[in-house]
Formats: C-alpha cells, structure tokens, sequence
C-alpha cells in the first residue's frame, strides 16, 4: 500500500494542499461546515514553523491573513456562507491591494444561519460579486476530495503568480465525504511564489505596470517600504485622483487576469464530441451528472458533460461552443439557477438551457437528471 | 454491470455510526482493494437529534456518494427504521436495534432484530460500544469485507487503550448472527 493514500475527507485534503502549497498562516473562525480544515492546521501549521489564529470573528480573520501576506507568509482563511459574508469587505481589500490570499468557502444552505450542516451552492454569484466595485477574482471549485487538494495548490499558484484574492468554493458534500485517495509527491508538485523585486528599494514602484501586468512583490520587513491602501492608487502605491491613473491602474487590474484567462480558466470535457444533449455542472453536482450520465449512455443516450473546474473568470468560450453542438444545455445546481443564468447568456440561445434545481439541503438525485434529460429528447 | 454496496447507518447523534462508517470504508478502500466513500447527515445539534452516515462500496469510480438504493441499513431508533426503511433495495437487509425499534417495518428485505445497546452493555460493560456491536453484525450479514480488514481499521481509528474492548463488540455483534 501506498503510504500516501488513504481515506481522506475533502477539508483534510484543502488543508493538506495548503501546506503541500507553502502555506504557513492561517486565520480563521470556526464554522461548519468548514471546521475541519481549522481543526487541521492547528494541529499541523506550529508543528512546521507556520502560525494558526483563531481570530474574534471572520472579518478580523481576514484582515489577519491579508496582514500575513504583506509580510511574506502565504496564507488562507476558511469559512461558510454567514462567514464568507462578513469577509467580503476585505476580499475587496486583497484585490485592490493584489495581496495573494486564497479563501475557503465550504458552501451550507442559505440565506443567513439558513441550514448549517447540509450542502448547497448558494454561493456562487457571491464569490463573484460579494465585494463591491468592479474587481479581479478567481473561483475554483473542486468536485471530490483528490481535486480538493489539487485545486488548493491551484488556487495558491494563482493567488502567488498574478497577485490576486482566490477562493476555492467547496460545497458540504466535498467538504465531509472521505473518499480513497493518493496524494502526488511533494517533488512533483509545481508550487509558485510571488515575484520579487530586483531593483534596489529606492527605486521600486510597488505597483509599477509593465508588460507582465503583475508587479513584484516586496515582502514587509525585507527593506522595501512602501504605501498599501484601499484608494486606488499610482505606481507608487499613494492614492491618485488623476484620471488618467485610475484609468491605467484599474485597467491593469483586470487586464492581467484577461492576459492570463487561457491558463486560469479550465473545464473538463467528457463525451462532449459525439453528445446530442450536455450537462453543465460543478461540484457536487457534477457527482450526481456523472452517474446520470453513465446511465444514460448505458442506454444507448449520447448524453455529455462539461464540468466547470474555473467558476470565474466563467468560461464562456467553451460553454458557447459546447452549446453549438448540442440541442440542449442542462444545468444541475444546488442553488434557483444561478450558473444556469450565466450558461443562459454563453449559450446566446444556440442550445436550450434546462435547470435542475434543489434548494432543500438535499443533493441531487442522479435520477432527476436522468428524467429531466429524457424529457428534452 | 460494476459491483455497488450502499450502507446506510441510521440513528441519533451520539451512537458512534459515523465513526463505524469511517471504520466500514477504510476496511474496504484501505485494508483491502476497494473503493469506497463514507459521508454523513446531520442536524445542527451538538448531541442527539437524527444522525446518519453512509458508505458506498464498489470496484470502481464512485461519482454518486450517497445511499440511492439500499442493501443494508442499521436502524438504531425507531425514527430512523421508520424514515429508512422504504429506501432498501429489494431483497435487501434491515438490522435494527431491538431495544429501541419496537416496531419493526415490513417490506420485501430480511429483518435482524437484536438488543444490541443492551449487549453491548451487559456483554461488554459499556453501552457506547453498542455501535462496534452493530459493525460485527454488518460485517458478518454483508460478507463484502473480510474481519481482518475490519479488525485492522478498527485499531487504526479508536482511541489508544480501547482497542481490545472495541473488537470484543465487534467480535460480540458476529457471534449473534454466527450462532443464529
């Protein structure tokens, strides 16, 4: 037996690809169905040299890891839906700031304290919107528990490289299941870190815009000082009001996510070539539309899936083309339909969008969508 | 057609079933050559409140992780007998806890009934270890994990010190159905 598999549950793998990642601070508050991955890190982060806080409440929790990656630490919070709430604040902190952090939400059903221990994906256009202003972001979420892990060092890859807030969006049922995995190597791992100034500190521009639209990244109490605040700002990281700077500064913020989509966005095709009718899914989900599929094309039903791995930057390129080859577009979600809109608009009406909704804490039968997709034929 | 075993342990919070879930999984996924997922529903209550876990055991990818259609469910409280019971497969398997289900559902699967809080207590001295109970009569009407690999995930996942006492359950709930 391998010593590296065993039966792992989805928040013991996000904590352990944190760690796999760099990762050496985390703060957070508990709440489930999240607890674990704080359980985990506490117990494992003083062990390797990190620092785990529990913190009064999630927003200070976010202000802490924020503070921890000015200083050089890579860092993460973790958290559910009333906590991804209170956290929003300084997510849009960590964006305008391009401080690298990557955010848990383990999605429970909502609105407000809503249902605490059962899944649902309520959270979806929150992780895109939840900050105010027009701002960067990555969503990635994982459907099972060696992808957790996987995604986890993704999202810290992501947040290190183009210096952006990453929020790895889990829902309850990836979050509690145990499954059989085997963990890479650690030597196999690809792990990136933030890009370092090589001009001397008299002469770095904090924000400087150059071609690779992602400054260098001095680390607090490494020499550089420099200015951080919330207002947008110029190179120098000082507030501006000319218009000319807030125009190149916002537009480098988004550019550089723009400039890097095709790395950041990935779908997994599965008998996509020869379907008749598709599947758009994420998470759990995506369990309940595999085996839906399976059966449907057990009986001779050329049914295919594209799982949404990237939720945003959306992936709308391959949605649209998926949806030229099909008659129809299903969309399973634990949620009223809210990536069903947004599949809506990437399909631009080349395909029939069908929604298979559940909001009751309950997932989703694969039978549903077996029936809900024989009714489209 | 791939090879599909849906356990459902059903009961109240508190009873030890989604520890034996954990233990029922890694006998099948780790101690022998299967795969297997094990997940858990329950209420926002610290203790008490229903409670249930499930196992799914197979030869293959699992994508669906939770129980669709049951072959075996453990019904500790009469709640959960009577919420369960129309989700067995046909000609599937119902083990109850006779000391609180009194009664027993009917429907086409094979009914086990025994006290089995009860001899827990009075065969081991403890009633928590009623759940290692329940797990020995699993293991042992299920025939789909061997007792070595049983034994082996059980030592691996109670506390320290408590090993012995828990396999004596384990070996007290396989002794009920081997005598009967």
């Amino acid at each position: 037996m391998n010593p590296r598999t065993s039966m792992m549950q989805g928040n013991i793998a996000v904590a352990e690809g944190a760690i796999a990642a760099g990762c050496r601070f985390f703060a957070g508050y508990p709440i489930t169905p999240s607890t674990e991955i704080a359980e985990h890190l506490a117990r494992s982060l003083p062990l390797l040299g990190g620092r785990f806080m529990q913190m009064e409440d999630e927003i200070a929790a976010m202000g802490a890891v924020i503070g921890a990656s000015l200083g050089g630490m890579k860092s993460m919070t973790a958290t559910s839906g009333p906590g991804f709430s209170l956290k929003q604040e300084n997510i849009g902190y960590a964006s305008i700031t391009e401080t690298p952090v990557v955010i848990v939400n383990v999605m429970r059903g909502g609105p407000s304290t809503g249902i605490p221990t059962l899944p649902s994906q309520g959270d979806v256009m929150q992780a895109r919107w939840g900050t105010h202003g027009d701002h960067p972001i990555i969503v990635l979420t994982p459907a099972g528990v060696r992808e957790a892990f996987d995604m986890t060092v993704q999202a810290f890859n992501f947040s290190e490289r183009f210096r952006v807030p990453v929020i790895l969006l889990l829902d309850e049922i990836i979050g509690h299941v145990h499954e059989k995995v085997t963990l890479p190597d650690p030597e196999d791992l690809v792990v990136i870190d933030r890009k370092k100034p090589t001009v001397p500190p008299e002469e770095y521009l904090p924000f400087e815009i150059d071609e690779t639209m992602v400054p260098a990244m001095a680390n607090f109490g490494e020499g550089y000082r420099y200015h951080v605040t919330g207002l947008v700002h110029d190179q120098t990281g000082f507030p501006t009001m000319d218009e000319v700077k807030i125009e190149m500064m916002l537009n480098r913020l988004h550019g550089k996510l723009d400039k890097y989509a095709d790395e950041i966005i990935q779908v997994e095709e599965t008998g996509t070539e020869d379907a008749e009718i598709g599947i758009i899914c994420y998470g759990s989900s995506a369990r309940s539309a595999r085996q839906a599929m399976r059966e449907l094309r057990d009986e001779g039903i050329p049914v295919g899936m594209l799982r949404i791995k990237t939720m945003w930057p959306f992936p709308t390129d391959r949605i649209r083309a998926f949806a030229d080859r099909v008659s129809h577009l299903v969309v399973p979600e634990l949620n009223l339909g809210q990536i069903a809109h947004e599949v809506e608009h990437a399909s631009c009406d080349r395909a029939e969008v069908v929604r298979v909704n559940r909001i009751t804490g309950d997932p989703i039968h694969p039978e549903e969508i077996v029936q809900k997709i024989k009714e489209c034929r | 057609m791939s090879f599909r075993y849906e356990i459902r342990l059903s009961g109240a919070g508190g009873q030890g079933l989604i520890l034996i879930g954990k233990i029922i999984a890694e006998a099948a996924a780790i101690y022998e050559d299967k795969n297997a997922t094990q997940s858990q529903s329950y209420g926002p209550e610290a203790r008490g409140g229903a409670s249930r876990s499930e196992v799914i055991i197979s030869d293959s990818d699992i994508d669906y992780p939770k129980a669709t259609n049951i072959d075996l469910l453990l019904a500790m409280t009469q709640e959960a007998a009577d919420k369960y019971s129309n989700e067995i497969k046909p000609g599937g398997t119902i083990v109850m806890d006779s000391g609180f289900v009194h009664e027993a559902p009917e429907g086409d699967f094979k009914s086990h009934g025994f006290p089995i809080t009860n001899i827990a207590e009075e065969q081991i001295g403890k009633k928590i270890v009623a759940n290692l109970v329940a797990l020995g009569i699993i293991t042992e009407l299920s025939g789909i994990i061997s007792d070595d690999a049983v034994i082996n995930a059980i030592r691996a996942r109670v506390p320290k010190g408590t090993e012995e006492m828990n396999i004596n359950a384990f070996r007290a709930g396989q002794n009920l159905i081997r005598s009967s």
